[in-house]
Protein backbone atom coordinates (compact mmCIF):
# COMPACT_ATOMS: atom_id res chain seq x y z
CA UNK A 1 0.00 0.00 0.00
CA UNK A 2 1.40 3.65 -0.92
CA UNK A 3 1.76 6.25 1.74
CA UNK A 4 -0.87 8.21 -0.31
CA UNK A 5 -3.80 5.42 -0.42
CA UNK A 6 -2.94 5.11 3.76
CA UNK A 7 -3.47 8.51 4.03
CA UNK A 8 -6.75 8.28 2.44
CA UNK A 9 -7.93 5.61 3.91
CA UNK A 10 -6.92 6.55 7.74
CA UNK A 11 -8.83 9.88 7.08
CA UNK A 12 -12.21 8.25 5.14
CA UNK A 13 -12.31 5.70 8.56
CA UNK A 14 -11.37 8.93 10.70
CA UNK A 15 -14.42 11.22 9.60
CA UNK A 16 -16.06 8.08 9.80
CA UNK A 17 -15.90 6.80 13.11
CA UNK A 18 -13.74 9.20 14.85
CA UNK A 19 -10.61 6.50 14.68
CA UNK A 20 -7.35 7.73 14.32
CA UNK A 21 -4.63 5.89 12.56
CA UNK A 22 -1.29 6.66 12.72
CA UNK A 23 1.17 5.02 10.21
CA UNK A 24 2.54 2.15 12.13
CA UNK A 25 -0.49 1.02 11.87
CA UNK A 26 -0.31 -0.17 8.35
CA UNK A 27 0.36 -3.62 8.66
CA UNK A 28 -3.47 -3.51 10.69
CA UNK A 29 -5.11 -1.35 7.79
CA UNK A 30 -3.76 -4.57 5.29
CA UNK A 31 -4.57 -7.76 7.34
CA UNK A 32 -8.18 -5.82 8.29
CA UNK A 33 -8.74 -4.97 4.69
CA UNK A 34 -7.46 -7.95 2.30
CA UNK A 35 -10.63 -10.01 3.88
CA UNK A 36 -12.82 -7.19 2.52
CA UNK A 37 -10.94 -7.26 -0.22
CA UNK A 38 -11.55 -10.78 -0.71
CA UNK A 39 -14.91 -11.37 0.25
CA UNK A 40 -16.06 -9.11 -2.92
CA UNK A 41 -13.98 -11.07 -5.44
CA UNK A 42 -11.28 -8.37 -5.78
CA UNK A 43 -7.78 -9.19 -6.14
CA UNK A 44 -6.15 -7.20 -3.62
CA UNK A 45 -6.33 -3.78 -2.20
CA UNK A 46 -5.73 -1.48 -5.06
CA UNK A 47 -8.77 -2.48 -6.53
CA UNK A 48 -10.54 -2.08 -3.22
CA UNK A 49 -9.43 0.99 -2.73
CA UNK A 50 -9.81 2.12 -6.49
CA UNK A 51 -13.49 1.62 -5.73
CA UNK A 52 -13.93 4.01 -3.09
CA UNK A 53 -11.75 6.50 -4.82
CA UNK A 54 -13.21 6.30 -8.47
CA UNK A 55 -16.66 5.27 -7.56
CA UNK A 56 -17.33 6.42 -3.57
CA UNK A 57 -18.72 3.12 -3.00
CA UNK A 58 -21.13 3.47 -0.18
CA UNK A 59 -20.95 -0.20 1.07
CA UNK A 60 -17.44 -0.51 0.50
CA UNK A 61 -16.76 2.58 2.26
CA UNK A 62 -18.91 0.97 5.54
CA UNK A 63 -17.39 -2.46 5.27
CA UNK A 64 -14.26 -0.63 5.40
CA UNK A 65 -15.06 1.29 8.22
CA UNK A 66 -16.80 -1.53 10.20
CA UNK A 67 -13.27 -3.14 9.63
CA UNK A 68 -11.00 -0.95 11.19
CA UNK A 69 -13.27 -0.36 13.78
CA UNK A 70 -13.74 -3.63 15.24
CA UNK A 71 -11.75 -3.71 18.70
CA UNK A 72 -8.87 -5.01 18.46
CA UNK A 73 -8.37 -7.87 21.05
CA UNK A 74 -5.27 -7.93 23.54
CA UNK A 75 -4.08 -10.77 25.68
CA UNK A 76 -4.64 -9.09 29.28
CA UNK A 77 -6.08 -6.27 28.06
CA UNK A 78 -5.70 -3.79 30.91
CA UNK A 79 -3.68 -5.94 32.64
CA UNK A 80 -5.56 -4.76 36.88
CA UNK A 81 -8.99 -6.72 35.97
CA UNK A 82 -6.44 -9.90 35.50
CA UNK A 83 -4.55 -8.78 38.63
CA UNK A 84 -8.20 -8.49 40.48
CA UNK A 85 -9.11 -11.56 38.79
CA UNK A 86 -6.40 -13.46 40.17
CA UNK A 87 -5.64 -11.98 43.55
CA UNK A 88 -9.26 -11.63 44.50
CA UNK A 89 -11.67 -13.24 42.57
CA UNK A 90 -10.80 -16.28 42.59
CA UNK A 91 -9.94 -16.97 45.81
CA UNK A 92 -13.51 -15.91 47.08
CA UNK A 93 -14.65 -18.03 44.19
CA UNK A 94 -12.75 -20.87 45.35
CA UNK A 95 -14.43 -20.25 49.08
CA UNK A 96 -17.88 -19.56 48.13
CA UNK A 97 -17.60 -22.69 45.49
CA UNK A 98 -16.32 -25.05 48.04
CA UNK A 99 -19.50 -27.44 48.51
CA UNK A 100 -19.98 -28.10 44.69
CA UNK A 101 -15.97 -27.69 43.79
CA UNK A 102 -17.24 -26.30 40.23
CA UNK A 103 -17.32 -22.72 39.22
CA UNK A 104 -18.27 -20.92 35.41
CA UNK A 105 -17.02 -17.90 34.21
CA UNK A 106 -18.32 -16.00 31.01
CA UNK A 107 -16.84 -13.54 28.48
CA UNK A 108 -19.36 -11.84 27.25
CA UNK A 109 -17.87 -10.13 24.05
CA UNK A 110 -15.17 -13.41 23.21
CA UNK A 111 -14.14 -11.68 20.27
CA UNK A 112 -11.37 -13.76 18.79
CA UNK A 113 -10.32 -15.23 22.41
CA UNK A 114 -7.81 -12.92 23.97
CA UNK A 115 -9.70 -12.43 27.06
CA UNK A 116 -11.20 -15.68 27.58
CA UNK A 117 -7.94 -17.89 26.88
CA UNK A 118 -5.88 -14.70 29.31
CA UNK A 119 -8.57 -15.86 32.41
CA UNK A 120 -7.55 -19.83 31.36
CA UNK A 121 -4.23 -18.81 31.86
CA UNK A 122 -4.80 -17.38 35.16
CA UNK A 123 -7.03 -20.11 36.11
CA UNK A 124 -4.42 -22.41 34.99
CA UNK A 125 -1.59 -20.82 36.95
CA UNK A 126 -3.59 -21.64 40.14
CA UNK A 127 -1.85 -25.62 39.13
CA UNK A 128 -2.63 -27.92 42.01
CA UNK A 129 -5.52 -25.77 44.17
CA UNK A 130 -7.32 -26.57 41.40
CA UNK A 131 -7.52 -30.72 41.33
CA UNK A 132 -10.80 -32.23 41.76
CA UNK A 133 -12.27 -28.70 40.23
CA UNK A 134 -14.36 -28.61 37.28
CA UNK A 135 -14.63 -25.33 35.64
CA UNK A 136 -15.40 -24.10 32.69
CA UNK A 137 -15.27 -20.87 30.48
CA UNK A 138 -18.16 -19.63 28.47
CA UNK A 139 -16.86 -17.08 25.43
CA UNK A 140 -19.99 -16.16 23.69
CA UNK A 141 -19.73 -13.20 20.68
CA UNK A 142 -22.00 -11.70 17.93
CA UNK A 143 -19.91 -12.67 14.98
CA UNK A 144 -19.50 -16.42 14.06
CA UNK A 145 -16.54 -15.31 12.00
CA UNK A 146 -14.81 -14.00 15.29
CA UNK A 147 -15.67 -17.02 16.97
CA UNK A 148 -14.06 -19.23 14.19
CA UNK A 149 -11.13 -17.40 14.99
CA UNK A 150 -11.65 -18.00 19.18
CA UNK A 151 -11.47 -21.46 18.77
CA UNK A 152 -8.92 -21.98 16.27
CA UNK A 153 -6.88 -20.42 19.14
CA UNK A 154 -4.41 -19.20 16.19
CA UNK A 155 -2.36 -15.69 16.24
CA UNK A 156 -0.07 -13.56 14.40
CA UNK A 157 3.09 -12.74 16.05
CA UNK A 158 1.60 -9.43 16.20
CA UNK A 159 -1.21 -10.60 18.53
CA UNK A 160 0.92 -12.83 20.81
CA UNK A 161 2.54 -9.51 21.96
CA UNK A 162 -0.18 -7.02 22.82
CA UNK A 163 -0.08 -7.80 26.40
CA UNK A 164 1.01 -11.45 27.01
CA UNK A 165 4.17 -12.01 28.80
CA UNK A 166 6.32 -14.10 27.72
CA UNK A 167 6.80 -16.31 30.36
CA UNK A 168 3.22 -17.50 29.41
CA UNK A 169 3.96 -17.47 26.06
CA UNK A 170 6.26 -20.06 26.39
CA UNK A 171 4.11 -22.13 28.57
CA UNK A 172 0.78 -22.27 26.56
CA UNK A 173 1.65 -21.48 22.94
CA UNK A 174 3.88 -23.30 19.99
CA UNK A 175 4.78 -21.89 16.83
CA UNK A 176 3.53 -23.48 13.96
CA UNK A 177 4.99 -21.58 10.51
CA UNK A 178 4.39 -17.37 11.36
CA UNK A 179 1.17 -18.07 13.44
CA UNK A 180 1.53 -19.40 17.67
CA UNK A 181 -1.22 -21.79 18.59
CA UNK A 182 -2.44 -21.77 22.10
CA UNK A 183 -2.27 -24.98 23.49
CA UNK A 184 -5.30 -27.57 23.11
CA UNK A 185 -5.06 -27.93 27.64
CA UNK A 186 -6.53 -24.37 27.52
CA UNK A 187 -8.52 -24.26 24.31
CA UNK A 188 -10.34 -27.23 25.89
CA UNK A 189 -11.28 -25.08 28.87
CA UNK A 190 -13.04 -22.06 27.06
CA UNK A 191 -16.19 -23.00 24.85
CA UNK A 192 -17.47 -20.42 22.58
CA UNK A 193 -21.22 -20.23 21.29
CA UNK A 194 -22.53 -17.42 19.15
CA UNK A 195 -24.92 -15.03 21.13
CA UNK A 196 -26.36 -11.54 20.89
CA UNK A 197 -26.22 -9.67 24.18
CA UNK A 198 -29.67 -8.01 23.11
CA UNK A 199 -31.37 -11.36 23.65
CA UNK A 200 -31.93 -13.15 26.82
CA UNK A 201 -29.00 -15.03 28.04
CA UNK A 202 -31.09 -17.88 29.69
CA UNK A 203 -29.87 -21.02 27.87
CA UNK A 204 -26.40 -19.97 28.81
CA UNK A 205 -26.80 -21.09 32.51
CA UNK A 206 -25.75 -19.64 35.26
CA UNK A 207 -22.41 -17.66 36.19
CA UNK A 208 -20.21 -17.04 38.87
CA UNK A 209 -18.40 -14.31 36.87
CA UNK A 210 -19.03 -12.31 34.41
CA UNK A 211 -16.42 -10.25 31.86
CA UNK A 212 -18.35 -7.97 29.75
CA UNK A 213 -15.79 -5.30 29.12
CA UNK A 214 -15.73 -2.78 26.57
CA UNK A 215 -19.19 -3.93 24.92
CA UNK A 216 -21.54 -1.76 26.72
CA UNK A 217 -20.55 1.26 25.67
CA UNK A 218 -21.71 0.84 21.95
CA UNK A 219 -25.72 0.56 23.34
CA UNK A 220 -27.77 3.34 24.93
CA UNK A 221 -29.20 3.75 28.46
CA UNK A 222 -32.13 1.50 28.47
CA UNK A 223 -30.42 -1.09 26.58
CA UNK A 224 -27.31 -1.78 28.80
CA UNK A 225 -29.80 -1.59 32.05
CA UNK A 226 -31.35 -4.79 30.39
CA UNK A 227 -29.07 -6.42 29.72
CA UNK A 228 -26.89 -5.72 32.94
CA UNK A 229 -30.41 -7.21 34.64
CA UNK A 230 -30.44 -10.37 32.64
CA UNK A 231 -26.89 -11.23 33.30
CA UNK A 232 -27.65 -10.17 37.37
CA UNK A 233 -30.17 -13.25 37.01
CA UNK A 234 -28.00 -15.61 35.91
CA UNK A 235 -25.24 -14.98 39.16
CA UNK A 236 -25.72 -16.35 42.72
CA UNK A 237 -25.27 -13.65 45.83
CA UNK A 238 -21.01 -14.21 45.44
CA UNK A 239 -21.05 -13.55 41.60
CA UNK A 240 -18.51 -10.63 40.59
CA UNK A 241 -19.46 -8.99 37.11
CA UNK A 242 -16.17 -6.76 35.24
CA UNK A 243 -17.11 -4.07 33.17
CA UNK A 244 -14.42 -1.75 31.09
CA UNK A 245 -12.60 1.15 32.18
CA UNK A 246 -15.02 3.88 30.60
CA UNK A 247 -18.03 1.64 32.15
CA UNK A 248 -20.23 1.55 35.00
CA UNK A 249 -23.61 0.26 36.69
CA UNK A 250 -24.07 3.60 38.24
CA UNK A 251 -26.99 4.89 37.22
CA UNK A 252 -27.78 2.21 34.89
CA UNK A 253 -28.94 -0.36 37.19
CA UNK A 254 -29.50 -1.60 41.07
CA UNK A 255 -28.67 -4.94 40.53
CA UNK A 256 -25.52 -4.54 40.69
CA UNK A 257 -23.22 -2.54 43.41
CA UNK A 258 -19.28 -1.36 43.16
CA UNK A 259 -16.90 -3.19 45.03
CA UNK A 260 -14.52 -0.81 46.98
CA UNK A 261 -10.65 -1.05 45.71
CA UNK A 262 -11.35 -3.09 42.93
CA UNK A 263 -12.25 -0.59 40.28
CA UNK A 264 -14.85 -1.99 37.40
CA UNK A 265 -15.80 -4.92 39.40
CA UNK A 266 -19.39 -4.92 40.83
CA UNK A 267 -21.18 -7.29 43.27
CA UNK A 268 -24.58 -9.14 42.61
CA UNK A 269 -26.68 -6.30 44.61
CA UNK A 270 -29.11 -7.80 47.57
CA UNK A 271 -32.64 -6.87 48.65
CA UNK A 272 -31.01 -4.33 51.25
CA UNK A 273 -28.59 -2.44 48.28
CA UNK A 274 -31.92 -1.83 46.28
CA UNK A 275 -33.51 0.42 48.26
CA UNK A 276 -32.07 4.00 46.91
CA UNK A 277 -28.77 4.81 47.76
CA UNK A 278 -28.20 8.54 49.12
CA UNK A 279 -26.86 10.65 46.17
CA UNK A 280 -23.53 9.76 45.04
CA UNK A 281 -20.59 12.54 45.80
CA UNK A 282 -19.20 12.15 42.21
CA UNK A 283 -20.46 14.68 39.55
CA UNK A 284 -19.96 12.76 37.19
CA UNK A 285 -22.00 9.75 38.91
CA UNK A 286 -24.43 12.18 39.51
CA UNK A 287 -25.01 12.80 35.74
CA UNK A 288 -24.83 9.42 34.79
CA UNK A 289 -27.63 9.02 37.62
CA UNK A 290 -30.06 11.82 36.14
CA UNK B 1 12.06 9.97 34.88
CA UNK B 2 12.84 6.43 33.79
CA UNK B 3 15.99 6.26 31.81
CA UNK B 4 16.37 3.48 28.92
CA UNK B 5 18.98 2.03 26.82
CA UNK B 6 18.64 1.22 23.27
CA UNK B 7 21.05 -1.38 21.80
CA UNK B 8 20.81 -1.91 17.80
CA UNK B 9 23.10 -1.35 15.68
CA UNK B 10 20.61 -0.71 12.99
CA UNK B 11 20.12 3.80 13.37
CA UNK B 12 16.73 3.33 11.86
CA UNK B 13 15.07 1.30 14.74
CA UNK B 14 16.94 3.45 17.26
CA UNK B 15 15.80 6.21 16.18
CA UNK B 16 11.76 4.50 16.07
CA UNK B 17 12.20 3.04 19.64
CA UNK B 18 13.36 6.26 20.88
CA UNK B 19 10.91 8.41 19.62
CA UNK B 20 8.45 5.50 21.09
CA UNK B 21 10.42 5.41 24.67
CA UNK B 22 10.06 9.14 25.00
CA UNK B 23 6.55 8.95 24.30
CA UNK B 24 6.65 6.67 27.21
CA UNK B 25 8.43 9.29 29.30
CA UNK B 26 11.69 7.66 29.26
CA UNK B 27 15.09 9.33 28.80
CA UNK B 28 17.01 7.55 26.29
CA UNK B 29 20.57 6.54 25.85
CA UNK B 30 21.71 4.58 22.35
CA UNK B 31 24.32 1.96 21.66
CA UNK B 32 25.35 1.05 18.78
CA UNK B 33 26.82 -2.71 19.77
CA UNK B 34 26.80 -4.96 22.95
CA UNK B 35 30.45 -3.46 23.81
CA UNK B 36 29.36 0.24 23.33
CA UNK B 37 25.80 -0.56 25.10
CA UNK B 38 28.46 -2.17 28.30
CA UNK B 39 30.27 1.12 28.71
CA UNK B 40 27.09 2.86 28.61
CA UNK B 41 25.98 0.57 31.46
CA UNK B 42 29.56 1.67 33.18
CA UNK B 43 29.41 4.54 33.36
CA UNK B 44 25.34 4.99 34.18
CA UNK B 45 23.22 1.95 34.79
CA UNK B 46 19.76 2.37 33.09
CA UNK B 47 16.22 1.22 34.20
CA UNK B 48 15.56 -0.53 31.41
CA UNK B 49 17.58 -2.11 28.36
CA UNK B 50 16.20 -2.90 25.09
CA UNK B 51 18.20 -5.43 23.40
CA UNK B 52 18.71 -6.18 19.94
CA UNK B 53 20.02 -10.07 19.51
CA UNK B 54 22.61 -10.47 16.29
CA UNK B 55 25.02 -7.12 15.96
CA UNK B 56 28.91 -7.03 15.00
CA UNK B 57 31.52 -7.15 18.13
CA UNK B 58 29.65 -8.22 20.76
CA UNK B 59 26.07 -9.82 20.37
CA UNK B 60 22.82 -9.34 22.46
CA UNK B 61 23.24 -12.04 24.29
CA UNK B 62 26.90 -11.90 25.63
CA UNK B 63 26.21 -8.06 26.02
CA UNK B 64 23.34 -9.37 28.76
CA UNK B 65 25.44 -12.14 30.43
CA UNK B 66 28.42 -9.46 30.93
CA UNK B 67 25.89 -6.36 32.02
CA UNK B 68 24.56 -9.19 35.00
CA UNK B 69 28.25 -9.71 36.32
CA UNK B 70 28.82 -6.12 36.41
CA UNK B 71 28.18 -3.86 39.84
CA UNK B 72 23.90 -3.22 39.93
CA UNK B 73 24.04 -5.05 36.94
CA UNK B 74 21.26 -7.20 38.09
CA UNK B 75 18.74 -4.46 38.60
CA UNK B 76 17.87 -3.18 34.91
CA UNK B 77 14.90 -4.42 32.93
CA UNK B 78 16.10 -6.21 29.47
CA UNK B 79 13.71 -6.44 26.78
CA UNK B 80 15.05 -8.39 23.88
CA UNK B 81 13.85 -7.14 21.09
CA UNK B 82 14.62 -8.99 17.58
CA UNK B 83 14.35 -10.95 14.93
CA UNK B 84 14.92 -14.35 16.40
CA UNK B 85 11.23 -15.15 16.93
CA UNK B 86 10.99 -18.92 17.95
CA UNK B 87 10.70 -20.41 21.17
CA UNK B 88 14.52 -21.90 21.37
CA UNK B 89 15.92 -18.55 21.05
CA UNK B 90 13.33 -16.94 23.46
CA UNK B 91 14.24 -19.92 26.13
CA UNK B 92 17.69 -19.09 25.32
CA UNK B 93 17.33 -15.30 26.20
CA UNK B 94 15.53 -15.77 29.34
CA UNK B 95 17.26 -18.32 31.15
CA UNK B 96 20.33 -15.47 29.94
CA UNK B 97 18.95 -13.16 32.39
CA UNK B 98 16.43 -11.22 29.71
CA UNK B 99 12.76 -10.33 31.55
CA UNK B 100 10.53 -9.51 28.47
CA UNK B 101 11.09 -10.74 24.71
CA UNK B 102 9.72 -8.81 21.69
CA UNK B 103 9.81 -9.40 18.18
CA UNK B 104 10.61 -8.00 14.89
CA UNK B 105 8.85 -5.84 13.45
CA UNK B 106 7.11 -4.32 16.88
CA UNK B 107 5.36 -0.95 16.71
CA UNK B 108 4.31 1.89 19.80
CA UNK B 109 1.70 -0.65 21.35
CA UNK B 110 4.06 -3.75 21.48
CA UNK B 111 6.72 -2.03 23.17
CA UNK B 112 4.18 -0.58 25.34
CA UNK B 113 2.12 -3.78 26.45
CA UNK B 114 5.24 -5.82 27.31
CA UNK B 115 6.99 -2.66 29.29
CA UNK B 116 3.51 -2.69 31.40
CA UNK B 117 3.82 -6.21 31.71
CA UNK B 118 7.46 -5.68 32.57
CA UNK B 119 6.60 -3.36 35.33
CA UNK B 120 7.96 -0.49 33.97
CA UNK B 121 5.13 1.72 33.39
Amino acid sequence: MTPDDFDFISKLVNERSGLVLTPDKAYLLESRLMPVARKRGMKGLEELISAIRLRSEEDVIRDVTEAMTTNESFFFRDIKPFDIFREHTLPELLEACAGKKSFRVWCAAASSGQEPYSLAMVIKELGSQLDGWRYEIVGTDISTEILDKAKAGTYSQFEVQRGLPVQLLMKYFEKADDQWRISEDLRKMVQYKEFNLLEDPKALGTFDVVFCRNVLIYFDQPTKGQVLERMSALMPSHGKLFLGGAETVLGVTDKFKPISGQRGVYGVADATDAKPAPAPAAAGAQAAAS
Amino acid sequence: MKSCLIVDDSKVIRMVARKILQDLEFETVEAADGSEALDACKSQMPDAVLLDWNMPVMDGLEFLKEMRKLPGGEAPIVVFCTTENDLDHIQVAIEAGANEYIMKPFDSEIIQTKFAQAGLL
